[in-house]
């Protein structure tokens, strides 16, 4: 049995959808022909500027992309996404790592976090941005609080599971906190917070969006509101996309780096000399 | 008399359970010399781990205490090191990074960890897989590792919990053959856990049986046979006649018979 085989049925974190391409090509390429045919044939000439065409569509992301108004948006949303991101994500792991060691702050915390989590935060955004002005600022907050629980609760998670074992062993050769924090609690917890992260990535795009849709002048969300506001539907579909896709790029980014990172992991019969095999 | 090296002084320990607290040890005393060999055996749940946790500074015991020359064992140590009963490796690091782990902890220089993780390889018989991730191990393998490991460590004592409790009777033959000629040649302080009473006699200066839980000693018995010794031993009428008596003393047997 070669290797390739073995790793498949291990687990689908390592399945790529890049493995799957022409059948992904061929299910997007079909569903984009019953889109093209739908309109044609259903759609009478006055209604049809409800859904534009394929080839509508991308006639406008040519432009859109050429003109730099599509790099300009999309840099901005993804600029309030990396910043939230990052606020998020590190308020997670520092509160992560206090709730997981500290039984106080978790008695202290956890009621509070749990709870803050049945606050709708689409319905939040407007007293946010009230808070945090119409500027970026605002944005990253939305985003950062997205972000926020789904990392904190995976850092606990993998922090509170590791083997008291592995602990006591670390104990036993008397290590100072950093040294665990570095050799045990890092390595044990990251494959959970890569699970996290990649779940928060996605939400923050969407963080992102819902912070542009109340006060904006530019971004992703800018352009589909402006683009409802002009029935510019073409642009709505080229924003929309680029958001998709911009999703679709940090998942898989994230799937590759926490396939990485889980590579002792592989139960194939290889050695783990760092080669992937082919 | 000196003061003794190991001293388990009136040790008890009970668990709070949801059926109020379960008593696991009662009493228990005994001494350990420097460089002796001391194996451990009784049925099975009477304390044996507990006894080794405590020992190990992971647990405080509920009466009574341990003593390494003359101080109280109440935290982890170096000088003490544990082997657990389930083999606990970092998954994420190799056989040698496992091995390594206490020398990187040691602060000493890559070059050192370098010789002495090659050094233990090859003593508990794993040069050649010092790459493998502990996912690949076989559980003999991964005992070993983790022996490695603790002898790493370079412990003063050495609490080994059923080292070869996963392996089968060929290999777990070698295996007291490698630990026996390990012993022999640096004469570390042992306290092994095992189930085997061949085993026991085989290695130890002196076996220390238990009784059923709550464990108490039940009798101490005095391994007289030459060293070094071998696995050829093992079918001498002097080890049988030894182990025949420990078997006779797990089974309920009182205390008062003495062997000489
Ligand atoms: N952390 C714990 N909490 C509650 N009870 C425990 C705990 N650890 C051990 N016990 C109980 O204490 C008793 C002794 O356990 P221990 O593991 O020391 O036995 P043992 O002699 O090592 O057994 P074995 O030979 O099967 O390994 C058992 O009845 C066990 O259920
Ligand atoms: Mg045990």
């Amino acid at each position: 049995m070669t290797s390739h085989n073995a790793r498949k049925s291990n687990g689908d974190y390592r399945q790529l959808p890049i493995r799957h391409l022409p059948f992904y090509l061929l299910s997007v390429g079909l569903a984009l022909l019953v889109w093209q045919m739908g309109v044609q044939w259903i759609a009478d000439a006055p209604r049809r500027f409800l859904l534009p065409m394929p080839g509508e569509v991308l006639a406008r992301f040519i432009e859109l992309a050429t003109n730099g108004t599509l790099v300009q948006h999309a840099g901005v949303t993804l600029l309030e996404m990396g910043l939230g991101l990052l606020t998020g994500t590190t308020l997670a792991v520092l509160l992560g790592y206090g709730v997981a060691h500290s039984k106080l702050l978790a008695y202290l915390l956890e009621p509070v976090i749990v709870t803050s989590q049945a606050v709708p935060i689409v319905a939040l955004a407007p007293l946010l941005t009230v808070w945090f002005g119409p500027k970026l600022a605002s944005k990253v907050v939305v985003c950062a609080l997205i972000v926020f629980f789904p990392i904190l609760v995976n850092v606990v998670a993998g922090l509170k599971g590791i083997d008291p074992r592995l602990r006591d062993l670390f104990r036993m050769l008397e290590a100072p906190w950093h040294k665990v924090l570095l050799n045990l609690e890092i390595p044990a917890a990251l494959p959970a917070f890569l699970a996290g992260l990649r779940v928060s990535g996605t939400l923050a795009g969407m963080g992102a969006v819902v912070g542009e849709f109340v006060a904006s002048t530019q971004g992703l969300g800018y352009l589909v509101k402006q683009g409802q506001n002009l029935y510019d539907l073409p642009m709505m579909f080229v924003a929309i996309i680029t958001l998709m896709v911009i999703a679709l790029t940090v998942y898989g980014l994230l799937t590759l780096v926490e396939r990485r990172a889980r590579r002792w992991n592989v139960q194939d019969m290889t050695t783990a000399d760092g080669e992937e095999p082919a | 008399m000196t003061e003794p090296f190991l001293r388990i002084r009136n040790l008890s320990a009970s668990f709070r359970g949801y059926l109020g607290d379960l008593s696991a040890l009662d009493n228990v005393s005994f001494d350990v010399a420097r460089g002796e060999f001391v194996c451990l055996i009784g049925p099975s749940g009477c304390g044996k781990s507990t006894l080794l946790r405590i020992a190990a500074g992971l647990l405080v015991p509920s009466r009574g205490e341990i003593l390494l020359e003359g101080q109280a064992l109440r935290s982890p140590q170096k000088r003490v090191g544990l082997v657990f009963q389930q083999p606990a490796l970092l998954p994420w690091r190799t056989v040698r990074d496992n091995i390594a782990l206490p020398l990187e902890m040691m602060k000493l220089s890559p070059a050192d960890i370098q010789t002495q993780t090659a050094d233990l390889l090859a003593l508990v018989g794993l040069a050649g897989f010092e790459q493998e991730y502990p996912i690949h191990l076989s559980g003999g393998m991964a005992q070993r590792t983790a022996l490695a490991r603790a002898l790493a460590q370079n412990p003063e004592v050495l609490l080994l919990d059923e080292p070869f409790g996963a392996l089968d009777a060929l290999t777990r033959e070698r295996m007291a053959a490698e630990l026996l000629h390990i012993w022999e040649r640096d004469q570390r302080t042992v306290l092994m856990v095992t189930h085997s009473v061949e085993e026991a006699v085989l290695l130890a200066d002196r076996v220390v049986v238990l009784s059923a839980r709550p464990g108490h000693v039940v009798e101490i018995v005095e391994v007289t046979l030459p060293r070094p010794r071998s696995p050829a031993l093992l079918t001498t009428p002097e080890l049988q006649r030894l182990a025949g008596h420990l078997r006779e003393a797990l089974s309920g047997g009182n205390g008062d018979t003495s062997v000489s």
